[in-house]
């Protein structure tokens, strides 16, 4: 790094007479002249500072999936029927400590089994097929409470009302998307639990129910953000043309507004979507955590009443359970690989967003 | 005879079905903005009216004693200031410069739009998923071992979006006739970015820095698996009581542990801790507000 610095230093002093090397030094301040060199060099070695901050976010998601992926690799080449020096050793070592039985963990049954017994003696079993649905109920159902609301809000925040009023709900939204997790699991923990069994004469609070409406006020924020930039960004023109027509606001709306910037809405769902899908404390403190498939009962039969039983998520799984397994361990590793599983998630949805919002700037 | 045709605007019944419409989706809509605003406002004075008797200033500077069932919270905001600040000092340079390089230097090619991309997709990975990259890259591949600094450093890379984004608007708001101004007298690039633009955006940038404080205050995930703790008992008043190779206490796992696993807890103190903790999060916010609408009043241009 020195002998780098140095020869960059020394370059700019044989060419002392080029434009270059004299310019920025007699432009920018008295107090540079005759340090032109020095500050060529000083210029340079801070360029390439910028440039490397500027590629640190590709550092740092790959960083991510790599060293996620890294901790769940083991998985996939371990061979528990010839165990290493080191896993011997360690069985030993822990004779009388209840580790759980190893097994081949087959991807198969990590993606399609919906038994979760991570910690079982006689059988444990990674099957997340359970979790995965219970992700994904929560956030169906939350987006079926938060889309309707939150682009509502946008129109609102965008067409119905000026001024005032409008800066006002703007900073009230802001603030609402500023609520930290935790105290929104509080919340569902304390308020919405007996709100949520008082009203709907339900066994338990902390359901499905409870995780989806605090799912829907967490992400009906970014929506409105996102929604009303979307609609911010139809040219003036469009909104002119319509009213002289004799169009109410209702109409230019319904009839030219959300066709007009339906990509940028569908990206503030997605936005939201991904939002919902990561989101980790509020869930695992407000949906019960137990691992069950909501639609069906016990005796196979279709539950009506779905959104009152309890549900975990994949991420709920992760925060819960990462802190029991033991470093090393397959339950350890598989909850890695519910990571990556994640992480894949998001990309795709965050990344689907973003080619629906880049479809409205070509337009 | 102008009386017998028709006058033009007067109301048919198609106008006052349109009028009528338009007032209920007016309702419609206002009630839907309502619907988000008026339950925060119940459930945080609902959370203070809980809260507030436990509140005082000694509630702040004692530590949590007898199982974390009485006291204050002096070690779990003082982990808070603590992962906050050290996260910041990481983020703010780097998060600063890559919105330099993206809105400054880079080109419009496709190398840059993989890290645009990258930069959103960051944004989106689920806080749960940091928490296991700090885990695994930090504390364990890194031999950091759960700290305040293997924390810190989950956090700073978790809420990186967040200045890239807000620097980047604040940049690309300063118009390009101040450094076509700039370049014409001779400066170079960075000599323009350094006297011209990065002065000139200084509202947008603190603004970014604010929202990161605030972020990285509320987060619990991140912070679980790579340096918080449950308890830990420091000295009271002493600001440097924590370093950066230990674990701390965090506000938000403190509100969490208590809610959760500490029993017979008593029923103001879990309400006190939120309500701590949202008002530093909503104070912090509230300043980058604040910040905004003043200096963008004062923009000269």
């Amino acid at each position: 790094m020195a002998d780098i610095q140095t020869r960059e230093a020394a370059r700019p002093n044989e060419l002392s007479h080029s434009p270059h090397g004299a310019l920025p030094a007699a432009g920018r301040a008295k107090k540079r002249a005759g340090r032109g060199g020095l500050a060529i060099a000083g210029e340079k070695l801070i360029e390439l500072l910028i440039r490397l901050c500027g590629i640190s976010a590709i550092i740092f998601v790959f960083g991510i999936f790599f060293f996620v992926f890294r901790e769940a690799a083991p998985l996939f080449f371990e061979k528990p029927k010839a165990p290493t020096q080191e896993q011997a050793a360690m069985v030993e070592r822990h004779a009388d400590d209840h580790r759980p039985a190893h097994k081949v963990f087959s991807l198969k049954e990590f993606l399609f089994s919906k038994e979760w017994y991570p910690t079982s003696q006689s059988n444990v079993r990674f099957g997340v097929l359970a979790l995965i649905v219970g992700t994904l109920s929560v956030t169906v159902l939350a987006m079926l409470m938060a889309v309707p609301f939150g682009l509502g809000a946008a129109v609102f925040v965008s067409e119905f009302c000026g001024g005032k009023l409008k800066e006002t709900l703007k900073i009230v939204i802001e603030l609402l998307a500023a609520i930290p997790s935790v105290v929104w699991g509080f919340i569902g923990l304390t308020v919405m639990n007996p709100i949520i069994q008082n009203l709907f004469n339900a066994p338990i609070g902390l359901n499905m129910l409870n995780g989806a409406i605090l799912l829907a006020l967490m992400s009906v924020p970014i929506m409105v953000s996102i929604g009303e930039d979307a609609l911010k960004a139809v040219p003036d023109s469009f909104r002119e043309a319509g009213i002289a027509l004799g169009a109410t606001k209702w109409q230019l709306v319904y009839r030219v507004l959300i066709p007009a910037a339906k990509n940028g809405l569908l990206a503030a769902v997605l936005l939201g979507v991904g939002r919902a899908v990561g989101e980790t404390m509020a869930v695992l403190m407000a949906t019960g955590h137990a691992v069950n498939i909501p639609f069906i009962k016990a005796d196979g039969s279709f539950n009506p009443w779905f959104t009152f039983e309890p549900v975990r998520t994949l991420t709920a799984t992760i925060a819960a359970e990462l802190g029991e397994a033991s470093e090393g361990s397959q339950h350890y590793r598989v909850l890695f690989l519910i990571g990556v599983l994640l992480f894949s998630i998001t990309a795709v949805v965050n990344l689907t967003a973003d080619m629906a919002i880049r479809g409205i700037k070509r337009k | 005879m102008i009386s017998e045709t028709a006058p033009l605007f007067v109301e048919t019944p198609f106008v006052r079905k349109k009028q009528r419409r338009e007032v209920l989706a007016k309702c419609i809509f206002g009630l839907m903005a309502a619907a988000m605003v008026v339950p925060l406002l119940l459930i945080i004075g609902y959370l203070v009216y809980q809260g507030a008797p436990l509140i005082s200033w000694d509630f702040l500077t004692t530590n949590p004693a007898g199982g974390m069932r009485r006291g204050g919270i002096w070690s779990a905001l003082l982990g808070t200031i603590w992962l906050v600040g050290v996260s910041l000092l990481i983020a703010a340079p780097i998060g600063i410069l890559a919105a330099v390089y993206l809105n400054e230097y880079a080109k419009d090619n496709w190398f840059n739009r993989v890290i645009n991309l990258a930069v959103i997709n960051l944004a989106g990975v689920p806080s749960i998923v940091h928490a296991l990259f700090g885990l695994g890259a930090f504390v364990l591949f890194a031999g950091i071992g759960r700290s305040v600094l293997a924390a810190s450093l989950t956090l700073a890379i978790m809420t990186l979006p967040v200045i890239i984004a807000s620097t980047r608007e604040a940049l690309a708001s300063v118009p390009r006739s101040f450094r076509e101004a700039c370049w014409n007298v001779g400066a170079t690039r960075w000599q323009t970015i350094r006297a011209i633009v990065l002065p000139n955006s200084i509202s947008g940038i603190l603004t970014g820095v604010i929202l990161q404080v605030s972020r990285a205050a509320g987060e619990t995930a991140p912070i679980m698996f790579t340096g918080a703790v449950f308890f830990r008992n420091i000295g009271e008043g002493n600001l440097f009581a924590y370093n950066l190779k230990e674990q701390c206490m965090a506000l938000s796992m403190h509100l969490y542990t208590v809610t959760t696993q500490v029993t017979g807890a008593p029923k103001p103190l879990p309400y006190a801790i939120a309500v701590v903790l949202l008002a530093t999060v909503l104070l912090v916010n509230a300043t980058a507000i604040v910040l905004r609408v003043i200096l963008r009043s004062r923009k000269k241009w």
